[in-house]
């Protein structure tokens, strides 16, 4: 009891430790979304109006890598981060870029996995229609992607859902450095740990009031996008 | 938008389509010329949707061939199709036919205009901004149709364009089918209400298992037709 009251203390009294974690967690699972979406948007997309040999089998890759376990990707962009691996030169371990990678690693394949069965979903509904009309492959990958934007949205959340609530990754190629890569999952980790409850407490409501409010928002602008477009 | 290329004639020659072996249309010939709205009638499964979806180019033949305006390249270029149940892209009535416009190759500049004018035309225009999967069965189909003409097309091709209408959106769909045609459109479309054959059709073309039984002036067919699966289709026979 004591412990949630002065959980509440700190988030209502601005801590500026506790909100600069808030705001680089925040920003890392973002821009993770932003990276993932840039790849996995058209690679979904790409994958539902292709076929190939192998096809399936990158199919079910895919699928089966939504279930990837942070630390194993976590431990892996290490590898390539660190100072003896292929992206050592770049010095990006222990930093927040590292973080964002390793994050977007984790959820591309959600995304690319969901936007697969949405555009596949929405192409054999529009196939005879834009092929009546002409519509080149480039067009019509670009317009499966615009119709299908308000399910897309799902896949976003999704992702950032999964970015946002994880800590294996980020601990392991950020390194949990106070004031630089501390996120809020790390950080509840490490004060859990210590004992510091307040703390750990006040981050957890904070990550789950802002993983509400994000999907609230999201439900909102899907909600009106499509009474105004359908 | 009109390309100097023609899509007329449009013929079937010898065509044959079959799917596992179960075979959809049989040695079919077939001429449509510019002219009156053509009209294909025949029960279920006569294999009338099969025939329009290839006459569009959404299908190869198994045998024989297909031609537009001499030309085998099956690449829709002045034709367009409006289906039985037509896909309301997931978009305003106005973007519908905005999209269809800019597939066609409209200028930007006048795709705005060209927008109003096909929606005053499918008597629409009070619904531009209205989500197209939103608006009715007739005002879908309305829409579809409008979307249709955007592509400017000499060759229209529809497949049952008022198949579980009510009469006032169905004569709503004849009044624009009926303009169109009078401006020079070549209307070629499948249906089983005789009443709208009688209506539009210049001329008949009647099949059933796949085959072209009978072809004749509308007149002409309705009062003297020649083959005994049209005269029993006619009548009201279950014809198979």
């Amino acid at each position: 009891m004591l412990e949630s009251a002065s959980a509440f203390h700190l988030i209502l009294s601005g801590d500026p430790t506790l909100f600069a974690i808030v705001r680089l967690s925040l920003a890392v699972s973002l821009s993770a979304v932003l990276l993932a979406a840039l790849v996995g948007l058209p690679l979904g997309g790409l994958l539902a109006l292709t076929r190939f040999p192998g096809r399936d089998a990158v199919v079910v890759l895919i699928n089966a890598f939504m279930g990837l376990p942070p630390v194993v990707v976590g431990l892996t962009v290490f590898l390539l981060l660190s100072r003896s691996g292929p992206l050592g030169s770049f010095g990006l371990l222990f930093t927040p870029t590292a973080m964002v990678i390793a994050q977007a690693v984790l959820i591309t394949p959600i995304i690319a996995a969901l936007t697969r069965q949405t555009v596949e979903d929405l192409w054999s509904e529009y196939r005879d229609e834009m092929n009546a009309m002409g519509v080149g492959p480039a067009q019509r990958l670009a317009t499966l992607l615009y119709d299908a934007r308000f399910s897309l949205v799902t896949a976003m959340l999704a992702g950032f859902g999964r970015a946002a609530a994880e800590v294996g990754a980020v601990m392991i190629v950020g390194g949990n450095i106070e004031g630089f890569t501390r996120t809020m999952t790390t950080a509840i980790a490490l004060e859990t740990s210590k004992g510091d409850l307040p703390l750990a407490m006040g981050l957890g409501a904070i990550l789950l009031t802002l993983i509400l409010l994000i999907n609230s928002a999201a439900w909102g602008v899907r909600a009106i996008g499509e009474r105004q477009a359908g | 938008m009109r390309g100097p290329v023609s899509e007329l004639p449009l013929v079937f020659e010898a065509v044959c389509y079959a799917v596992g072996g179960t075979q959809i249309l049989r040695s079919l010939d077939l001429t449509i010329a510019p002219g009156a709205p053509s009209a294909i009638i025949g029960p279920n499964g006569s294999g009338k949707t099969t025939l329009l979806r290839m006459a569009m180019g959404l299908l190869a033949p198994t045998s024989g061939r297909v031609t537009w305006g001499g030309q085998t390249d099956p690449a829709p270029r002045r034709r367009a199709i409006l289906f039985q149940r037509p896909v309301m892209l997931r978009r305003t009535a106005a973007g519908n036919i905005a999209y269809a416009l800019r597939q066609a190759g409209c200028p930007s500049a006048r795709v705005a205009g060209r927008v109003e004018e096909l929606l005053a035309q499918a008597g629409l225009s009070g619904l531009a901004s209205r989500p197209a999967r939103r608006l009715s069965g007739g005002e879908q189909q309305r829409l579809a149709l409008a979307r249709a003409l955007a592509r400017d097309p000499e060759l229209l091709l529809l497949d049952e364009p008022t198949a579980n209408l009510d009469p006032a959106a169905t004569r709503a769909v004849e009044d624009i089918v009926r303009i169109a045609a009078q401006s020079g459109v070549k209307i070629l479309m499948a249906s089983h209400d005789l009443g709208q054959v009688r209506r539009l059709a210049g001329d008949v073309r009647f099949m059933s298992a796949g085959a072209m039984h009978e072809s004749a002036p509308a007149a002409e067919f309705f009062q003297s037709a020649k083959s005994p699966e049209a005269q029993a289709f006619l009548r009201g026979d279950i014809v198979t």
